[in-house]
């Protein structure tokens, strides 16, 4: 039994692990076509990425990598793609920054106040979208580029005029952005946390506490997933709309309530950075809502998946750093990394789910030949 | 004589299952064959090898004399060979003319495709078999009598001279069927040899050249069919006797379970597709809706089930209106629902056997306590489901499409059933469900009507609605044109009234 499950789990994990191979296969290729060398290049990643203070840094990163990834998993269960998570967090973003800055509430409420508020922005912008395609037959693409392309040059520019009309942004101690929250509505860094296994973190890193919220979601994703009814509606309605239709689910709803889901959870993506510095820069982290897409991708739309599909990205966002520094290549190598990792990790999925299933009708074939009365 | 197809010892094994086991078919040039057992004898795996779908375990495939290795399907329509499925596999959001010439399309320079030479020749085919169709409809709006139709145009476009149709009388009411073996008359009249696959015994006896009987994987024999009767073929293939549908004695009690109020549904054009249709069904009383395909039922059944408001009218349930509640609210009342096309509307193909068993169910117990699903309810139910219905399957673990056809409606009618429904919308409840099977069905339904349960039967078996149903009544154009007794009407009478003729004739 035990090793039927790790042959399982090996064949669940082929996929993902040579897209790995190949891409680091191809890269180097590129790597030595340009000049470089490969392994002094790879050598510096990892090095680098061994130091506690850059691990800290990568799951800075990989933590709204994963909120922006199951974001676009949600979607990607009801076949709506939510190409709009970009233009959900950041508004979400500018939105709970500016608010979070007007109130005054003891520590814990203030918290969840500017989470709240960033998830029902999300929410209500992507379940616009949601209402859109079902009332008027806007394909969601469509809409949530329309969406994301007013609110990333629009909306945040008008605003930022405004609030400086205003005297809110100022440019004092070197800030460009909205008026910093106070204390009592920024998450605490776990660092603590981590220091338990290891020696005290330096260079003033910080280790996100978004990440505690981003590994609830994923937990609270997947119970509601597998262990709820509106988790079956939500499946089912993904897999064939029609069928769930005459079973109970109506498909108009469940559009509109997976883009609100996928919204809100977009909502939380730049809730990081936000908890990090305390206000809405003017040049807020961005492309994390399409990097998503890909961690989605990548990560098969389930939980677990998205996470290492997020920790894989974030590594080689986070440990390519050393290489402008270092100058075994240029870091740009990553982007084709991660391009072919994605493109590789489609094809392997497909090339493991036929293994899987000639594995298993070789089983039953060996099982019949031992018992022919078990046939049926 | 030549053989058009020679299969030997062919063996194709699933995950628990051996679907042919060591088959010999042999099939003359220019003969009708039909293919006859019960669900899942291995008879759609066969043909799905014979056209290059699943690769056989082993054994030989000799096509003309040839013996060939088919890998795809385009390789066996090089071969003449063209295949027309159980479950139809036509692009919803196309046109009839789009699906037809998908994937043989006419090109003309820098690859633009030829329309017109497309609908030349669809015409041409159409016209030759005498098949009648709009080239510019929507396949969505196609009801399925027209798009079985599509689906042999396409076949034939491709010019197939073996072919293949899995179950295509299933869907048709007797005029249509008489229609249909016109035109495999005429196909093999023109040099064209066909396999069919029937589980309509005297169908098979009336059009057959030769029939073979698979059971459990295995050839039981080939016979002609001067030399059988129903009751042999049944024998062969189940080892039992013919069932006949017999309503037994009347149950119906005067309690109102559904009722239909002045019911219009306006369709395209602003045509009532359901135009003022009333009736009930008591508590304990089966009624058949009779008519030709398109005529309005599926609308009739769509209102009633919640997927489409009507425009006029009301229904109401257990006596509480219902004609604006959800389809969620009507189910958890008690609305249980067979429908028509098992996989557009029946199945989530790609899930387990027990999660499919609590579609449309899900919100109830035992499949779930309140917002949790109870996976082991679940499998429970799917498990009760299985031996109850006899659905031939290793376990419940496998997913949906690994199921045959008539397995599937097994499973789709176990799961209303078990449910314990107040009201039945059954739809074609028994198609493509073998004859042994089908009595267990009738028993079934008999048995819970017994227990009060009212059920709304639309089927294209007329035997089937004449033998189960307390009343009849007929549908043309959107209409009850006509109530009539089961116990005074013949199928060919009812057939006339469907089709609209006996009315005429009543006229004055
Ligand atoms: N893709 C598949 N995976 C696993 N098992 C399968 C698959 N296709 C068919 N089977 C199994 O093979 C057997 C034969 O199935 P097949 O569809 O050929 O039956 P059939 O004779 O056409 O039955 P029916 O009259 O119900 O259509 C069944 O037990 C079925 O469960
Ligand atoms: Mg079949």
């Amino acid at each position: 039994m035990t090793a039927r499950l790790t042959h399982r789990l090996m064949l669940s994990s082929a996929a993902p692990i040579a897209a790995v191979v190949i891409a680091v296969v191809l890269s180097s290729i590129v790597l030595l076509i340009s000049g470089s060398n490969p392994l002094a290049a790879y050598a510096d990643m990892v090095g680098h990425a061994s130091k506690l203070e850059t691990q800290v840094d990568i799951l800075n990163r990989a933590t709204p990598l994963y909120l922006s990834g199951v974001a676009a998993a949600i979607g990607f269960r009801m076949n709506l793609f939510n190409i709009g998570v970009e233009g959900q967090y950041l508004l979400a973003f500018i939105v709970s920054a500016h608010l979070g800055a007007q109130v005054e509430l003891p520590a814990v409420l203030h918290i969840a106040f500017i989470l709240v508020v960033a998830m029902a922005v999300g929410g209500a912008f992507s379940g616009a979208a949601g209402v859109l395609k079902v009332t008027r037959g806007v394909n969601e693409v469509i809409s949530t580029i329309m969406l994301n392309a007013v609110v990333i040059s629009g909306l945040s520019a008008w605003w930022i005029v405004e609030w400086q009309a205003g005297g809110e942004i100022s440019a004092t101690g070197g800030r460009v952005g909205t008026e910093p929250i106070a204390d009592s509505g920024i998450l605490p860094n776990i660092n603590s946390w981590l220091e338990l296994f290891t020696r005290e973190i330096g260079l003033g890193k910080k280790l996100t506490g978004m990440l505690v919220i981003a590994v609830a979601v994923g937990i609270v994703y997947h119970v509601m997933l597998n262990r709820t009814v509106f988790g079956f509606d939500l499946r089912a309605s993904g897999a064939n709309p029609t069928a769930s239709h005459v079973g109970g689910v109506s498909p108009k709803r469940m559009v509109v309530i997976a883009m609100a889901l996928s919204g809100a959870v977009a909502g939380l993506v730049g809730m990081t950075e936000l908890m990090n510095t305390g206000y809405y820069p003017s040049n807020p982290i961005s492309l994390l809502g399409f990097t998503g897409i890909a961690v989605a991708l990548l990560g098969r739309n389930n939980p677990a998946g998205v996470a290492v599909a997020a920790l894989i990205f974030a590594f080689l966002d986070v440990s390519s750093g050393i290489l402008q520094i270092s100058g075994a290549a240029s870091r740009e190598i990553v982007e084709i990394m991660k391009g072919v990792i994605i493109l590789t990790a489609v094809i392997a999925y497909e090339v493991v789910r036929r293994i899987r299933e000639r594995e298993e009708a070789a089983a039953a074939a060996a099982a019949m030949a031992t018992s022919p009365a078990a046939a049926l | 004589m030549t053989l058009a197809i020679e299969l030997t010892g062919i063996t194709k094994r699933f995950p628990g299952v051996v679907a042919n086991d060591d088959i010999n078919l042999a099939v003359a040039e220019g003969e009708i064959h039909a293919i006859c057992g019960e669900n899942g004898a291995g008879k759609s795996t066969l043909m799905k090898i014979l056209y290059g779908m699943q690769p056989p375990d082993s054994g030989t495939i000799k096509i003309h004399g040839e013996a060939v290795e088919l890998h795809s399907p385009a390789q066996a329509i090089d071969l003449g060979i063209g295949m027309v499925h159980q479950h139809f596999m036509l692009a919803d959001q196309l046109t009839v003319l789009e699906n037809v010439i998908l994937g043989a399309e006419p090109m003309r320079s820098f690859g633009r495709i030829d329309f017109d030479a497309g609908r030349e020749h669809l015409d041409e085919v159409g016209r030759a078999y005498g098949l009648d169709i709009n080239a510019d409809d929507l396949v969505e709006t196609l009801e399925i009598g027209e798009r079985q139709r599509v689906e042999i145009i396409k076949v034939l476009y491709r010019g197939a001279k073996i072919l293949i149709l899995d179950e295509p009388t299933a869907v048709l009411v007797p005029q249509e069927v008489d229609e249909l073996f016109r035109n495999i008359r005429e196909l093999k009249a023109s040099g064209a040899t066909i396999l069919f696959i029937d589980h309509k015994l005297d169908e098979v006896l009336e059009i057959a050249d030769t029939i073979t009987v698979l059971r459990q994987g295995q050839t039981v024999g080939t016979v002609k069919p001067e030399d059988v009767t129903a009751h042999d073929l049944a024998e062969m293939m189940i080892g039992s006797e013919l069932p006949v549908p017999d309503a037994g004695a009347s149950t119906v009690t005067s309690e109102v379970a559904l009722a239909v109020d002045g019911l219009r549904v306006i369709g395209e054009g602003d045509r009532a597709v359901v135009d003022d249709v009333s009736l009930s069904v008591h508590r304990g009383e089966i009624v058949g809706i009779a008519g030709v395909e398109g005529n309005g039922q599926a609308e009739l059944v769509n209102a009633i089930i919640g997927l489409d408001d009507p425009d006029e009218g009301t229904i109401t349930l257990l006596g509480r209106e219902i004609t604006r509640f959800s389809v969620r609210s009507r189910r958890e009342m008690g609305l249980g629902y067979v429908p028509q096309d098992r996989h557009r509307d029946g199945l989530l193909l790609g899930f387990t056997l027990w999660e499919n068993s609590a579609l449309g169910h899900q919100t109830e117990g035992p499949y779930s306590r309140g917002p949790w699903l109870s996976r082991a309810g679940m499998r429970d139910r799917a498990s009760r489901i299985k031996a109850d219905f006899d659905v031939r399957t290793p376990n419940i673990e496998v997913s949906a499409h690994a199921l045959s056809g008539g397995n599937q409606q097994k499973l789709i009618l176990g799961r209303e059933m078990v449910a314990g429904p107040a009201v039945l919308i059954a739809n074609h409840p028994t198609r493509g469900i073998d004859v042994g099977a089908q009595a267990a069905v009738w028993d079934d339904i008999r048995e819970a009507r017994a227990q009060g349960l009212a059920t709304l039967l639309v089927s294209a078996d007329l035997e089937e609605l004449i033998g189960l149903s307390d009343t009849i009544v007929v549908m043309l154009r959107g209409r009850l044109v006509a109530s009539l007794d089961p116990n005074e009407i013949t199928p060919r009478d009812l057939g006339a009234y469907m089709t609209g003729a006996a009315l005429e004739a009543e006229a004055p």
